[in-house]
């Protein structure tokens, strides 16, 4: 399934991201992309991505969260992560993410 | 009589043979793929060497962990082996040989079963990692514009038991891989 603008949604001034079932370098360049568009453009605070439907993740989802974050922090926002499975939440901790982000199960 | 023991020969022969076959696809058990190194190949990949894992009936960690670390040593072959430097010396190369026809890079993959270990070996003949401990330093990366988080070498290590990788620049890299596979029964009947 290719990612779309339908993933994208804002709220108030809260990105939400709704992950792909699976995160891999090949769907990674596009969420950055479209993430970064919406960061400029419509001038959110923070950002949230949603891994309810995620069921396999590599560290190119790690890139994903790692590069929004210092692009939100520029600007003094946060970065969570929400319906996160014991399976990510696992390889969140294993790159030390965890310190820097907020981790909503 | 004398007829009817020879049946019950040949009966327990194919038997122990049947056993023998049986027992050796436990034991052993190899496959090997190509294909070509593009992003969207990579999850064939990780499918591929998790369907063949099966036999050993893993649980959906241990599938996990071998889908994560094949995706990551498969996405450094794509985007480091073959990168646009690797491009600009390929065609140098290729037309010092004169060939007209380029082919595209390819990765391959050769697993192993052996027992309950699972073997995977994961190979380029891209552009070679000039320092192999600089590139395997967790959060370093040679490509940071691009997103990356230079935690591959660091998700092998972590989701399988062993890690080894030989590299020479010009040649391509290996990546070679260790996991037993379906410790939790074992620990089960050691109970």
């Amino acid at each position: 399934m290719e990612i779309g603008f339908n993933d994208f949604k804002v709220i108030e001034n809260y990105l939400m991201v709704k992950m792909p079932e699976e995160i891999d370098h090949h769907k990674s360049q596009a969420i950055s992309r479209i993430a970064d568009d919406f960061i400029l453009q419509e001038r959110i605070g923070n950002i949230v991505f949603d891994f309810e439907d995620t069921v396999f993740m590599d560290s190119s989802g790690i890139g994903i969260i790692m590069g929004r974050y210092k692009k939100i922090t520029f600007f003094g926002g946060k970065v969570y992560t929400i319906n996160t499975s014991p399976r990510i939440k696992r390889t969140l901790m294993i790159s030390g993410l965890h310190k820097i982000i907020e981790i909503m199960e | 009589m004398n007829s009817k023991t020879e049946e019950q020969n040949f009966i327990q022969k194919m038997r122990e043979r049947e056993a023998y076959g049986k027992r050796n696809d436990k034991e052993h058990n190899e496959m090997q793929i190509e294909f070509d190194a593009v992003s969207i190949n990579e999850a064939f990949a990780r499918t591929a060497v998790a369907s063949f894992l099966t036999p050993l009936n893993p649980t959906l960690e241990e599938i996990s962990d071998v889908k994560t670390a094949v995706s990551e040593a498969v996405t450094n072959a794509v985007i480091h082996g073959y990168d646009e430097e690797y491009f600009k010396q390929y065609r140098i190369r290729t037309e010092d040989q004169g060939e007209e026809k380029q082919t595209k890079p390819k990765v391959y993959i050769h697993c192993v079963l052996d027992g309950d270990v699972l073997h995977v070996e994961i190979w380029d003949k891209g552009k070679g990692i000039a320092n192999i401990e600089l590139a395997m330093e967790p959060l370093y990366t040679s490509k940071p514009e691009q997103d990356r988080s230079g935690m591959g070498f660091a998700f092998m290590e972590a989701f399988m038991d062993d890690l080894e990788v030989i590299s020479e620049p010009g040649y391509g890299t290996t990546v070679l891989m260790k996991k037993k596979v379906g410790v939790s029964s074992w620990i089960e009947h050691e109970e």
